[in-house]
């Protein structure tokens, strides 16, 4: 070897690069194409929402969570909502329960729809899947409209229950939907997860081992798709998920494609799980009614739902006030980001531009 | 039918070229006829190159939008055919920026040095019987040699904008040229070896001859043309040069303006020249099965040249991008190869049809059906001797059922041959930095 010292080429990704997903920095140094360190920023997007809650009633923060993962509002109130129920003691009325898992179920299909597409886009198609997948999204999100008026910042699922009950027209509609959803995802799995190059580029590249995935306290796809069959509609049940039937999907690598092939087949569960939730939804009222001003007693409480993301939670204190004494969030896009460099390291700038994407972060949520 | 060769015989616009050439000879001083000659022809190729460009932006548009089921353009004008004269004085209109600390002639001069050689590929096609701007004897050369001149363009591009993606992208362009270029030219040779003739028009004429397109003889040959033309065209798969998704936009990240419309440009009319060259090359250019007689050969030249470049769409519209090593790859382990035995095998028939002096009704028919057998053959026996396997890991996620495990480790034992897949660890900084590791 000669004996010749070349410097290290240090590339900024990000906050303006059109694949962070978002307002994300990477400090990458690279030797050739192959990448040999990797410096997070984050930050960009800081709205100081946890400080913020601190000054809101509990009805008042439920809009900020819409504005936190922007492609999932609805499982981002349900959490919320379910810290708040536990923490005042409320009861919430059976139908309003299976709204939310419809919900909750619909919104995941929306955020996987949107996460397939993007990873596809950022493994180099021109926009043809992500095309496709907004299809599917655009139909959740027209149920999201009918049903609450908002598409992307519902802020339908409210504390004591859910703001509004279906519209005549939403089952009908949601029928419609269920029915085509598993000719869709057949078509996806057959397009995408055979295709060469998807398979060339996906396979082996971004591999999470389990322990690496339990160590680092992640969740949801990416944890799943390491091989670790941890969901918390089956390990903490919350809702009516008890009484659904369905299976939890994992991977056998943790690689790129194993993530791909588990969000593919979550879709196909969610349907399920729908299904299940429309037939046998009851009747009765949707909400309880709650005071505006509510003052919790003195104490605090943790409630955590699978989010599309993954674990998503919200820890509250309360001291006897109308407003949180403490507001914290655990968010699974910032955790699920927090193994970024031990996925990168040692991969080509290629493969990191398509782990980050698979990563699915929003980074809303990250830096809230 | 009789045979017109008159001015108005749309079927070869050359006779009204002539005959106006011949009409400024007879009144006018001599140089007239060249300098005349040389306006309409270059007036001709410019015109070419530059309007299939901007109906193919809007071609382009509409198919890659009814390919992701949406509309595409169609506000301006009917089915949005306006849509790219709107682009173009969009980039006109605009400031042309410049970065700080740029290199600026280099940067000044590289759309210029792109945008040439792409126009000028087009003067040696025959675009119909006799509608040849030159017809250089060694046409094929010349083609490959100008349009490997863009890659030097992209290359000042990339270095002057001062900027490291740009640079990255650079350096990608040039590995990819390096590797590309030998098997199109070895895929050419073989084109070239069938004919006996390097001239565009004469390898046309050859088709014409023996009334054979020559993708019947040569279908390894446009397989291996098909995929290192479009690693330089910048699509996908191949499009590493410009990936919008990893480093932005490449080499043209610092244009604006109506320089980045050059690069812009240059990239749609490469896509046209290389339809163009594939239509000539392999599917007989102006000539079928005897239709030329009554449809004029340039349309149907065009007919072809959009054929391919509905192909160049679909490609675009539905492939994934490779990452690079996989790429370069690919370019050294199956192309090289296969390129060589196709040029092999080429030289083998025509020197035992020279040499035994066969007839070529009997030989063509027998080559087409022995290379079509042989092509097959020999890229499933390469591909499978580079032990190339199609994934034998699941395609599906392991399903853990209703009743069972929850909150447990799922994953089976991890193959060992898994393990090959994963990236070389990296080197680790300090040993790259201090030499440690040099003794």
């Amino acid at each position: 070897m000669p004996d010749v010292t070349t410097e290290p080429l240090v590339v900024n990704f990000g906050p303006q690069h059109p694949s962070t997903h978002g307002v994300f920095r990477m400090r990458v140094t690279l030797d050739g194409e192959r990448i040999t360190d990797v410096d997070m920023v984050v930050g960009y997007l800081h709205r100081s929402m946890e400080k913020l809650a601190e000054e809101r009633t509990y009805i008042q923060n439920i809009p900020f969570t819409d504005r936190m993962d922007y492609l999932s509002a609805m499982s981002n109130n349900l959490a919320y909502c379910l810290a708040v129920e536990k923490l005042a003691g409320i009861e919430v009325p059976e139908r309003a329960d299976y709204i939310r898992v419809i919900m909750a179920e619909l919104q995941r299909i929306a955020n996987h729809a949107m996460a397939i597409g993007a990873y596809t886009n950022d493994i180099g198609t021109y926009f043809t899947p992500l095309m496709y997948m907004f299809r599917e999204r655009e139909k959740v999100l027209d149920l999201f409209e009918m049903t609450c008026g908002a598409r992307l910042t519902t802020n339908y699922i409210r504390i004591g229950g859910v703001a509004f009950d279906l519209p005549p027209e939403f089952l009908p509609a949601l029928r419609r939907l269920l029915d085509e959803m598993p000719e869709r995802i057949q078509e996806y799995s057959d397009l995408l997860l055979e295709n060469e190059i998807i398979l060339a580029r996906s396979r082996g590249t971004g591999v999470l081992p389990a322990d690496l995935a339990i160590n680092a306290s992640m969740s949801g796809p990416m944890l799943r798709a390491s091989g670790v069959a941890w969901d918390l509609r089956k390990a903490d049940p919350y809702c009516v998920y008890d009484r659904m039937q369905f299976d939890i999907p994992v991977g056998v690598n943790g690689d790129n494609y194993d993530r791909l092939v588990v969000r593919l087949e979550e879709l196909k569960q969610s349907v399920r799980i729908i299904e299940q939730a429309v037939e046998q939804l009851p009747g009765g009222p949707v909400k309880v009614n709650v005071p505006l001003a509510m003052r919790p007693p003195a104490g605090e409480a943790y409630a955590r739902i699978e989010a599309p993301k993954g674990e998503l939670g919200f820890y509250l204190v309360s001291d006897g006030g109308p407003t949180p004494y403490r507001f914290k969030i655990r968010a699974p896009s910032l955790i699920n980001l927090s193994v970024l460099k031990e996925l990168l390291v040692g991969g080509t700038i290629a493969d990191a531009i398509i782990t980050l994407g698979n990563i699915d972060i929003v980074l809303g949520e990250v830096d809230r | 039918m009789p045979v017109l060769y008159q001015w108005y015989d749309i079927r070869d616009l050359s006779y009204a070229v002539e005959q106006l050439l011949e009409w400024i000879g007879d009144w006018g001083p001599h140089w007239l006829v060249y300098v005349v000659s040389a306006i309409i022809g270059g007036a001709a190729i410019f015109g070419l190159a530059a309007g299939t460009a901007i109906f193919n932006v809007w071609l382009e548009r509409r198919a890659i939008g009814r390919i992701q089921a949406r509309l595409g353009p169609n506000r301006l004008g009917p089915f949005g055919l306006i849509q790219p004269i709107a682009d173009m004085l969009k980039l006109m209109l605009k400031e042309a920026l410049f970065p700080r600390r740029w290199d600026k002639a280099l940067f000044i001069l590289a759309p210029i040095v792109v945008y040439i050689p792409a126009i000028l590929v087009f003067a040696v096609f025959p675009v119909g019987r006799g509608m040849t701007f030159v017809d250089l004897n060694v046409g094929v050369l010349y083609m490959l040699a100008v349009s490997s001149i863009t890659a030097i363009g992209v290359f000042m591009a990339g270095w002057s904008s001062n900027n490291k993606f740009s640079l990255i992208s650079s350096m990608r362009v040039i590995a990819m040229l390096v590797s590309y270029e030998i098997p199109m030219v070895l895929t050419l040779l073989a084109v070239v070896l069938f004919a006996g003739t390097m001239s565009l028009n004469g390898i046309v004429e050859w088709q014409h001859d023996y009334r054979v397109p020559l993708i019947v003889l040569q279908p390894l040959a446009l397989f291996v043309y098909l995929f290192s033309a479009t690693a330089e065209l910048n699509r996908t798969p191949t499009d590493i040069a410009e990936a919008e998704s990893e480093i932005v936009a490449g080499y043209n990240i610092e244009y604006s303006g109506m320089r980045f419309g050059l690069f812009y440009a240059v990239e749609l009319v490469n896509a046209v020249a290389i339809s163009g060259i594939v239509a000539t090359l392999f599917f007989g250019g102006w000539w079928l099965f005897g239709l030329d007689r009554w449809i004029p050969g340039w349309m149907i030249f065009l007919g072809k040249l959009y054929a391919f470049y509905m192909v160049l769409i679909w490609m675009r519209g539905t492939l994934p991008r490779l990452r690079i090593d996989q790429l370069l790859g690919f370019a050294w382990k199956i192309m090289l190869p296969l390129a060589l035995a196709n040029v092999f095998l080429v030289a083998v028939e025509v020197l035992v049809w020279e040499e035994y002096e066969l007839s070529a009704a009997v030989v063509l028919p027998v080559f087409a059906v022995a290379n079509v057998a042989l092509s097959g053959a020999l890229v499933v026996a390469w591909t499978k001797l580079m032990s190339f396997h199609f994934d034998e890991l699941p395609k599906a996620a392991v399903l853990v059922p209703d009743s069972g495990l929850v909150f447990a480790q799922h994953a089976p034992p991890v193959p060992a041959a898994r393990r090959s897949w994963a990236p070389a660890p990296a080197p680790a900084v300090e040993e790259v930095a201090g030499g440690s590791g040099s003794g």
